[in-house]
């Protein structure tokens, strides 16, 4: 028994095939710079027929975190932490916070991107601690 | 001129609950045809008098066209909107002059069998959800942890709510966790195994099957019905994106339904203060305290604060969800948003047992929905007339 996997749609296929490739892609705006996830048709701040898909950095930081005991199905193995994941560009996705106890995970904690291989198609990005770089002199 | 509110030409004339249980045991399409049943006598009608019709089960998937077929096949209004909007849709076709007398309506009976999963309704298969094993606790528990973060506001504020109206539950006879002489602690939440955490397993909705039902006509209608008509003062609809496709961030959809509360008080020419009882959505725990800030009722930070001390409880200044909300009382995939609206016309008349009647009550609140899942309704009543 496996988890459930995406299906990729003509709108989401770069992503998942940036996933397989080892690369985080996201929308971006070339009209206003906006970074746009989970894929749309067009910008949702300035409506620009405008998104291209940019390599995100894969590196961001815990958003809010919750420790699932009781998963909805038992193909997760609990206890598992699932996140919100702030990227370095601004955006935010859901993920796992793997490679680490549950109980170390905390608001701000720097994660970076790690890919998993589930299936031909489809790699799951999943997120680690990571050790902070220190500020661009 | 003042805009006119056709809200404010219609009336609440019937509201029902079904018997609610873990499981029934019993067809949808019966329970369905006891909520309508019950609704209509609730309102001194009959199928005779519908012209409006806005039933739907979540199984067996009765809809409102389907069911217009049960009374005749005679020409009927049909609603599309389930919940708070099911009912504002129907008052607003009252108003409009579309429909006369409308019946609303829905049902749930076997609908969550495989018990080693949780329930269908908590775990929709969406393309960036489902693969990291997120479901409805995860999801408002994402955003109960940040307001943790920002606020600093503690398990121990969560578990009072749920204690509070787990009691409120306990002391219900129709509710599903009806428990004479219980009261449902702070300590027993805390206590009680970790589902998502900060969610303990007594700070989530139960699961259970039931019906429910409600019947609206015009105000000058309602007067003649022999029952005591609840008038609707104000409403709103906050809708800011599907549910659980994508990451409940806290900074774009923690304040969601604070609109629709200024909207429906401004409709009311009222404010948080004015209201006597607050039937609030009741998902998970934190879910009250969110609205209770973000409909003006606590200032931002804060909700954690004024959920203590007795404060949202019967007796104390802001009652919630006395009739024990989906904490205690039913969570039947859909029937519990109507529930919020029939709690506070029982309320506002009077029909609660008499330990959960808050005393000259003329003003209630009820909402839909909550931050995890990026909408929330609200709907204004009262026993007097706008």
């Amino acid at each position: 028994m496996t988890i459930p996997l995406p299906r990729p749609t003509s709108l989401s296929r770069p992503h998942w095939d940036g996933c397989k490739e080892g690369v985080l892609r996201v929308q971006r705006c070339r009209a206003c710079g906006q970074f746009v996830f989970i894929p749309q048709p067009i910008c949702t701040r300035c409506q620009a027929d405008a998104l291209e898909w940019v390599a995100s950095s894969g590196r961001g930081t815990v958003y809010s975190h919750t420790v699932v005991h009781r998963p909805p199905r038992p193909v997760f193995p609990a206890p598992y932490v699932v996140a919100i994941i702030e990227l370095e560009e601004g955006w935010h996705m859901l993920s796992n916070v793997v490679d680490c106890r549950p109980e170390d995970v905390h608001v701000g904690l720097p994660v970076e991107v790690t890919f998993r291989p589930m299936s031909d198609a489809i790699s799951l990005p999943y997120f680690r601690p990571r050790t902070p770089r220190p500020p661009a002199s | 001129m003042a805009r006119r509110n056709p809200l404010h030409e219609v009336a609440i004339v019937g509201a029902y609950n079904t018997r609610q249980a873990r499981v029934l045991e019993q067809p949808e399409t019966a329970v369905l045809l006891d909520a309508m049943r019950g609704a209509l006598r609730s309102a001194g009608l009959s199928f005779a008098d519908v012209d409006g019709v806005n039933v739907t089960s979540s199984v067996r998937r009765w809809n409102p066209r389907e069911v217009v077929q049960l009374l005749g096949g005679r020409p009927c209004w049909t609603g599309v909107e389930i919940g708070i909007p099911a009912v504002m849709e129907a008052a607003f076709a009252i108003a409009a002059g579309l429909a006369t007398s409308v019946l609303v309506a829905t049902a749930q009976a076997a609908e969550y069998t495989e018990r080693n999963l949780t329930a269908p309704w908590t775990r929709p298969s969406n393309e960036f959800v489902e693969c990291w094993g997120l479901y409805t606790a995860a999801e408002f528990a994402l955003i109960a942890r940040r307001h943790m973060h920002l606020y600093g506001t503690k398990p121990e504020a969560l578990a009072e709510v749920a204690a509070t109206i787990r009691t409120h539950g306990a002391k219900n006879p129709d509710a599903v966790y009806h428990q004479p002489g219980k009261t449902v602690t702070a300590a027993d939440v805390l206590a009680s195994r970790m589902v998502a955490d900060p969610f303990h397993l007594l700070d989530c909705a139960i699961t259970s099957e039931g019906g429910a039902g409600l019947v609206l006509t015009s105000a000058e209608r309602a007067r003649d019905l022999g029952v005591t008509p609840i008038y609707l003062l104000g409403g709103g609809v906050d809708r800011q994106g599907m549910s659980y496709v994508g990451p409940p961030v806290w900074d774009r959809y923690g304040a969601v339904g604070g609109r629709a509360a200024r909207l429906a008080f401004a409709q009311a020419g009222l404010g948080p203060a004015d209201v006597d009882v607050a039937e609030l959505y009741d998902p998970f725990s934190f879910e009250i305290i969110r609205q209770l800030e973000a409909m003006g009722f606590a200032p931002p930070g804060e909700g954690g604060d004024f959920v203590m001390d007795g404060r949202i409880a019967v007796g104390g200044e802001l009652p919630v969800a006395t009739n024990g909300g989906l904490l205690s009382f039913s969570h039947a995939g859909l029937a519990q948003l109507l529930q919020k609206p029939i709690a506070a016309v029982q309320q506002l008349r009077g029909e609660l047992p008499a330990e959960l009647t808050v005393p000259g009550a003329t003003v209630a609140i009820a909402s839909n929905g909550g931050a995890g899942a990026l909408f929330c309704d609200v709907l204004l009543l009262a026993r007097e007339p706008a």
